[in-house]
């Protein structure tokens, strides 16, 4: 029981520490510059909670985050590294996009609805690829969803240079594709923050139901924590390989839609992945593979990142400078196994001179 | 005679795991240029005593003396320095690397900070022409046999200067010819001045190679004798120990129409050998059939060819008149098998769940633990109270983890979800391996149950005493082969000794008649 209460309590040790040392971190670097650390936290803070567009921009990016969290969270917990989640949410927003302009005229409901399930299927069936050849030729998953992941950049490029438009930007999606709802942008002060957020609380829960609840969710799990006696007990390896990936790419799609039809209501080429993608990699380490340790960890993230925005105007910390702290932050976020590591140390080294004297 | 004459004495060596004892006052000598065997059942105590002599384990007490010195080795590196060195089982070997990469490895030559591979080469070259074990130090592990890889980890000791060589189960992997090698290369190590302990439980190798035996049996040293006045008989004998086995109170056996239908079965093994070769075998309903063998000879790909996790080569077979020949798992656990798996943390249960969740690892997908795809924990827990009440497991909850119990009672956990599915069939690999004498008997006793309840039971077990006492017939497996079926109550620890070396039926029929008419006489070896 003792080491039962104990577990439960490092589990929550870990990532606040982390948190901690992180900016205690990004303090230190900006001492060593010259700024102040105080002055910047402040500022980051201060521009978040007391102004109701930001704070609503947090939670639109948190928004986002969750999703890509829960999709790494899902393979991961049935024991696969799924590094694609950031193209999968590409092709997620692409499809989306696409669905949504080619229909402008469906009844709201049915567009709306329309065009996220595309984009769930479209990130489902790119992270399944990966899913289906670790399940029958035994290939890496981590391999084949980094390649997968420029697979998508050059391929949504290409879909938005020569299908859905001629130049580098969509058109916008008609008001019956937006997931933005007039009383939720009204009381953020015209913030970006959309209808989005309630879909991520559902499939927070659904998150919750489909890992406790269902007889899919147990395989998943017991998989993941011992794939030799799942196999013992009749479980389909492959099956689970394949499901959790398509679950992994289903969720990173549907964040990829929401940010299409919600935040930015178009898509336009990138340059780059999403940071979104690999920044629910930390969300989803971060809250432990928990659903509401993800929630609340990617409204950590949603602040960190909008918040970083403050930080050159009312802190004098350049734009680097922001993006460094911003980094060592996430850095030590996603290093928990190096805090459990160092706990673990302080730990035996306390009972030794104990035990010493 | 003299002092100086022995390299290695272990004295009064005792090493205890919290209770249990698996090392009871050893006395263990090794005379300078002998082949002196170690002889016992498997868990008798023998990888124990030779990994205190290697260093990995300190013995609570006793004394070792090498060379005449008083010895403390309380490390790997400590035994190296005193020259002994230990010829693995399972070969500890880097597959992606050369020979010479192999031997060098933690012991890399350099010049300058660069490897010197091409003086390492000429260096293993002559250690392997010295002794004979022509082994090309170019080769990669992965493209050599596995008698040249058992080679290459001899001459591995050897480059690190060792001059007491232990030798642990080292022909199990090995084909006869090999075998017939490896004991000519043993053989040129002693003349070379070498010291060699050969851990075994196979009797012919003794008679072949070794001049003096020490027995040990369930932890305690029985007797050291001189190989070429004892016969195999005896030394089977006191490897087995006619000390009373608990007898195991059963009934005789009603059996009935056969559960299990095994015709002419091939499965091979992962690197393409045929583990087990061509088999006939039948379990009926109401009986007990054991497995003896030693760990191996093809029990463990018999079993899983049964339960579905190795694919068939060739051969069907039938479980409760149906088919299952390379069916899936899942479908052979629902046409009516129950599984103790051989390695019950790796296989039998999912540690980190809830003892409830693996209590239901099987079934949870069937009704009353889930409807429509979605579980009912309400009958999950009580599934898993009333299992835990009917087979006392000690658990504080069924909401503890599995990894929170003891051996045993995972043991009995996994027993416990397996009987109560009620299967035709219930195959118990290795059942009561590790466990205290008391989870031993209750096992036992749950097995008979099964069978006196009319279902059939397949026992692996690499202790004969309990394939004896357990069984109502007994099917030796030796290199792949059933070589024999015997009835429990026909036959004896002798004969199962000799049949389990692989000695046929009539041999050891004859063998054990001889030494009964002529009482102690040495018997010419056959080998």
């Amino acid at each position: 029981m003792l080491t039962q209460n104990n577990n439960r309590l490092n589990n929550l040790m870990v990532p606040i520490l982390s948190i901690i040392l992180g900016f205690v971190f990004g303090a230190l670097l900006m001492l060593l510059f010259g700024y102040n650390p105080i002055t910047a936290y402040q500022a980051m803070l201060d521009g978040v909670f007391t102004s109701p567009y930001f704070f609503g921009e947090a939670l639109r990016q948190a928004t986002v985050l969750t999703f890509t969290g829960l999709g790494f969270a899902i393979a991961f917990k049935a024991g696969f590294f799924n590094i694609g989640i950031a193209g999968q949410l590409l092709v997620g927003w692409v499809s989306a996009i696409w669905v949504a302009l080619a229909f402008p005229d469906l009844p709201r409901i049915v567009l709306v609805t329309l065009s996220l399930v595309v984009g769930i299927v479209a990130g489902a069936v790119w992270a399944g690829i990966a899913g289906a050849l670790r399940a029958y030729f035994g290939t890496s998953e981590v391999i084949v969803t980094i390649m997968l992941n420029y697979t998508a950049l050059h391929f949504t490029n290409y879909l938005i240079r020569n299908v859905l438009s001629t130049g580098n930007t969509t058109e916008r999606v008609g008001e019956n594709a937006s997931l933005r709802i007039d009383w939720l942008t009204n009381l953020t002060a015209g913030s970006r923050l959309n209808v989005g957020f309630f879909i991520a609380i559902i499939v927070v829960a659904l998150y919750w139901v489909f890992m406790t609840q269902t007889t899919a969710g147990f395989e998943v799990r017991a998989v993941g924590l011992n794939p030799h006696a799942s196999s013992y007990a009749g479980m389909s390896a492959a099956k689970n390989i394949i499901l959790s990936m398509v679950l992994s790419g289903a969720l990173a799609g549907l964040g990829g839609a929401i940010h299409g039809l919600g935040t930015f209501g178009n898509i336009f080429t990138q340059s780059g992945l999403p940071n979104v993608g690999f920044n629910g990699i930390a969300v989803a380490l971060l809250g432990l593979g928990n659903p509401i340790g993800i929630f609340f960890s990617s409204i950590l993230f949603g602040v960190l990142d909008v918040g970083a925005g403050f930080l050159p105007n009312r802190a004098g910390v350049p734009d680097e400078m922001a993006s460094i702290v911003i980094a060592a932050i996430i850095f030590f976020v996603g290093a928990n196994y190096l805090i459990r590591l160092i706990m673990g140390k302080l730990k035996s080294n306390k009972q030794a001179t104990e035990g010493g004297e | 005679m003299s002092q100086t004459n022995k390299v290695i004495e272990m004295k009064g060596i005792t090493k205890e795991f919290g209770n249990f004892r698996a090392n009871d006052n050893i006395h263990l000598d090794l005379n300078k240029g002998e082949i002196h065997a170690l002889l016992g059942e498997n868990g008798a105590g023998k990888s124990t005593l030779m990994n205190i002599l290697s260093g990995l384990l300190e013995p609570t007490e006793g004394e070792i003396w090498v060379n005449g010195n008083k010895v403390n080795i309380s490390s790997p590196d400590t035994a190296n320095q005193l020259g002994i060195g230990m010829v693995h089982q399972h070969f500890m070997l880097v597959d992606k690397f050369t020979v010479t990469e192999n031997i060098m490895l933690g012991k890399e030559k350099h010049r300058y900070g660069f490897m010197d591979q091409d003086s390492a080469e000429k260096d293993v070259q002559e250690l392997s022409d010295r002794y004979g074990l022509r082994v090309d130090p170019k080769a990669r592990i992965s493209d050599i046999s596995v008698g040249m890889q058992q080679r290459a980890e001899i001459l591995k000791t050897l480059y690190r200067g060792a001059d007491i060589l232990i030798f642990d189960e080292p022909t199990g992997v090995l084909t006869p010819q090999e075998i017939e090698e490896l004991m000519e290369i043993m053989q040129s190590l002693v003349n070379e001045g070498k010291s060699i302990i050969l851990i075994t439980h196979k009797l012919d190798e003794i008679k072949q190679v070794a001049d003096r035996c020490t027995v040990i049996r369930r932890g305690k040293s029985i007797d050291t004798v001189d190989v070429a006045t004892t016969s195999q008989q005896e030394l089977a004998d006191m490897m087995v120990g006619r000390s009373v086995s608990f007898k195991v109170d059963k009934k005789p056996a009603t059996p009935k129409d056969p559960v299990l239908e095994i015709k002419n079965l091939t499965v091979k093994e992962a690197r393409g050998y045929d583990a087990v070769k061509a088999i006939d075998l039948e379990v009926r309903a109401g009986e007990v059939l054991g497995i003896a063998g030693v760990d191996g000879n093809g029990q463990s790909q018999l079993i899983q060819a049964i339960t579905g996790l190795t694919k068939v080569d060739s051969g069907t077979i039938k479980l409760a008149g149906k088919d299952i020949t390379n069916k899936k798992p899942r479908q052979i656990t629902e046409t009516g098998l129950g599984h103790i798996p051989e390695d019950r943390q790796r296989y039998g249960l999912v540690l980190p769940m809830k003892l409830e969740e693996n209590m239901a690892l099987q079934t949870y997908y069937q009704k009353p633990f889930s409807k429509h795809g979605f579980l009912n924990h309400k009958e999950i827990k009580e599934h898993a109270k009333r299992l835990i009440e009917e087979f006392d497991v000690r658990t504080p909850s069924e909401e503890h983890s599995a990894a929170s119990l003891s051996g045993g009672n995972q043991q009995k956990a996994i027993i416990a979800r397996e009987i109560y599915r009620d299967p035709a069939l219930l195959i118990a690999a290795q059942p009561t391996r590790g466990l205290d004498v008391g989870a031993i008997e209750y096992i036992h006793k749950r097995l008979i149950e099964q069978r006196d309840n009319g279902k059939g039971v397949l026992l692996m077990s690499y202790e004969l005493d309990e394939v004896m006492n357990v069984s109502d017939r007994i099917a030796v497996m030796y290199d792949g082969n059933v070589i024999a079926v015997v009835n429990a109550d026909e036959t004896n620890e002798k004969e199962l000794g000799l049949l389990m070396a692989g000695v046929s039926l009539e041999k050891a029929h004859e063998q054990v008649a001889e030494s009964k008419g002529k009482e102690k006489e040495t018997v010419a070896d056959t080998k």
